[in-house]
């Protein structure tokens, strides 16, 4: 698929300017590069779980979306839009409607790891044609920075707090695009904010036009939540990939499919130094606790490799 | 229910299994096998989801509803109020049925009357008939420019989901007419204004927000009466916002909700026999509550048993008992009234029990004394 960075940043917005999310949110990074895989047109029905993205871009009585959105709570937004895909079958029976819709769902990790998974489970399992996207910041950032399930260890997080006897998360990150692969659903990719979003948009589109269910996974940082220098969010994002702690892949029919291989695989305590919840690894006498880190990344691109090498 | 589900041909229906509603939804899963409907059925993996599709379903512009009892209920409660505060005009088939715990899966009114302040009209059968009759009614309601709520059909579980009775259907061309095609203002799929739904709003409008589902709500009475009135000239079946039997000339009267009024009018007929002055208000419209309506029904009325299906751990009653006499208190009423809590979890209730609530009335009459207000019938104590 070619891709012409110039020609997909100038495509119209349809998350508008002025809504209140902070400066530098890899949130609205995400959705606005999500909503350029649509096709000029073609119109769009947006669904948004509780969190930031929610309540800063429709405090009554503005919305910041230009296609129509719903938001209902926090836990369900695969159901809601099952719901609104479910209308709209109906009424194209009916014929009460020509146009095409495309669905999509916004969530945090919080709303699609957590506490939004049962409603995100059943809405992939009967294969609506509809995207699920999960901007993965990684932690309940709307409440105030609590741990989520797709929380990585050792993050300091204000319900794992390092103290005296704590070292922050004590549990790994749970790895949802397997659990959502498991699904058979026909799509599921992983990207992050790299290669001037190419991986991000050829894989945007794909989902939004693939028939039937598709998840897409984004390593979207929050600079409040992570604590690094606001600005760096890119050389974040490229560290997250060449380290191999968020790899770029896709699931496509079942088949596994790695989507970039970095030439020098780089230690993860590279990816973990410029961001403050990791500050207690890099204290002296931790350094068993970066080597379990850097044991754990390892284990999973090796499963990964293996996954997408059969 | 089905059938009258049947023949409104809702365009999206989502439900998940739950005795005793889970029939309502089997029932129409076949329907829709076998083409005798063109809705959505989805089939989800929760009730919390079920209300969930069924508001983005209907927020979208198709007509929608879910059925659920119980725990479904309560597991849907945030969606509930989600649903009204949106002014989405979905239904909901409601088969009452005690809350957990104990597990019990037969008849109260627990799940319904927690929900009652949720936004939601609530309209209670005491047969199949009504049933059925109220559900070809909802939407009408429901739809209504002036109200624009959602709606709650309920029925008891078991003792009328379950029951074999002979009741009379309209035509399905008949009840496809008298429901009528939706034709929503605002909606997502409209390809001529996009909209967009459930905002976050703070101190400077929620307050507004709650007015204007208020303002709804205050226009459903009337709606339910010329709807009642329609559906009269087409079905020959008469309804208002509550049905008063014997009531007109009654010293001694009962209030009370769904099928165990049933039970009751037998006991009335018994003592109407043997000259007793004893009457029957069987409530069908719950919310909003028809205050005024009901006061001045019983206001002949000198002594009173609000019969409540639910406990409300107030220490004084139950949730009908307290609106009943809150009713009474502004209508001035110095009517002698009494709270019972009778039927949990589906315990019988028999034409016996009855006479003897009215005989308590009497004697009340006779002390010129209510004596205690909160009382159980038929309790093992």
């Amino acid at each position: 698929m070619s891709y012409n960075f110039k020609e997909t940043m100038n495509k119209p917005e349809r998350l508008a300017p002025g809504h209140r999310m902070c400066a530098g949110c890899g949130g609205t990074i995400a959705v606005r590069n999500v909503l350029r895989g649509l096709h000029e047109g073609d119109k769009a029905v947006i669904g948004n779980a509780t969190g930031c993205l929610e309540v800063s871009t429709f405090t009554y009585p503005y919305t910041a979306w230009e296609d129509s959105y719903i938001h209902n709570a926090f836990e369900n937004a695969g159901a809601t839009l099952s719901g609104v895909e479910g209308a709209y079958r109906a009424l194209k029976k009916k014929g009460k409607l020509d146009e095409t819709y495309k669905f999509i769902t916004f969530g945090g990790d919080g709303g699609t790891y957590d506490i939004g998974l049962q409603s995100l489970s059943g809405a992939m399992e009967r294969n609506h044609d509809m995207v699920y996207v999960c901007y993965d910041n990684g932690a309940y950032m709307n409440t105030g920075i609590q741990r989520s399930s797709a929380t990585p260890m050792y993050a300091d997080t204000t319900t794992t707090p390092v103290g005296t006897q704590s070292n922050g998360k004590p549990q790994n990150r749970k790895d949802l695009a397997a659990v959502i692969a498991a699904h058979d659903v026909p799509y599921v990719a992983q990207t992050t904010f790299v290669q001037n979003f190419k991986d991000l948009h050829i894989k945007a589109e794909k989902a939004i036009y693939t028939p039937g269910a598709a998840f897409l996974n984004i390593m979207a940082p929050c600079p409040r939540g992570w604590r690094y220098n606001t600005p760096d969010i890119m050389e974040i994002c490229k560290l997250g990939v060449e380290t191999c702690y968020w790899p770029l892949f896709e699931v496509v029919e079942g088949k596994w499919i790695l989507n970039y291989e970095p030439k020098k695989k780089l230690p993860v305590e590279d990816f973990l130094r410029p961001q403050g919840r990791f500050k207690h690894l890099f204290k002296k006498g931790n350094e068993d606790l970066l080597e379990a880190f850097q044991k754990e990344v390892d284990r999973r691109w090796e499963e990964l490799q293996f996954r997408c090498s059969r | 229910m089905a059938i009258a589900l049947r023949q409104i041909n809702p365009d999206v229906f989502p439900a998940f299994p739950i005795t005793p509603s889970t029939e309502i939804p089997q029932y129409f899963a076949s329907f829709v096998a076998n083409g005798q409907v063109d809705t959505e059925f989805i089939p989800v993996e929760s009730e919390h989801s079920s209300m969930s599709a069924a508001i983005g379903a209907s927020a979208a512009g198709a007509r929608s509803l879910t059925a659920t009892s119980s725990c479904g209920m309560a597991y849907m409660w945030e969606e509930l109020y989600i649903a009204a505060s949106n002014r989405l005009p979905l239904a909901l088939a409601l088969v009452n049925r005690a809350l957990s715990g104990p597990i019990n899966i037969n008849c109260d009114h627990s799940d319904s009357m927690g929900a009652r302040d949720s936004g939601w009209i609530q309209i209670y059968a005491e047969n199949n008939q009504e049933a059925y009759d109220n559900m070809v009614q909802a939407y009408r309601i429901s739809e209504h420019r002036d109200v624009r709520l959602p709606i709650m059909i309920c029925q008891d579980g078991f003792i009328t989901s379950h029951a074999v009775e002979n009741i009379e259907l309209l035509e399905d061309e008949e009840v496809k007419n008298f429901v009528g095609e939706y034709e929503p203002e605002n909606y997502l799929l409209n390809p001529e204004c996009p909209m967009a739904v459930g905002p976050y709003s703070i101190t400077d409008y929620y307050m507004e927000a709650k007015r204007n589902q208020a303002e709804g709500m205050r226009n459903v009475s009337r709606v339910v009466l010329e709807v009642a009135k329609e559906y009269a000239a087409l079905s020959g079946r008469e309804y208002g916002l509550f049905e008063e039997y014997c009531l007109d000339d009654a010293e001694t009267a009962m209030v009370i909700i769904g099928s165990a009024a049933g039970t009751a009018k037998d006991a009335v007929d018994k003592l109407r026999a043997a000259g007793e002055k004893v009457g029957l208000l069987k409530i069908r419209l719950y919310r909003p509550f028809p205050a005024d309506e009901i006061a001045a029904a019983l206001s002949h009325v000198k002594a009173i048993a609000v019969m409540d299906r639910a406990e409300g751990y107030t220490n004084h009653g139950g949730p009908l008992g307290a609106d009943v006499m809150a009713a009474l208190f502004r209508a001035k009423s110095d009517a002698l009234a009494v709270n019972y809590i009778y039927g949990l979890g589906g315990r019988d209730v028999r034409v016996e029990d009855a006479e003897g609530v009215f005989a308590t009335l009497k004697q009340m009459i006779k002390d010129g004394d209510a004596g205690e207000t909160y009382r159980y019938l038929g309790i093992r104590e």
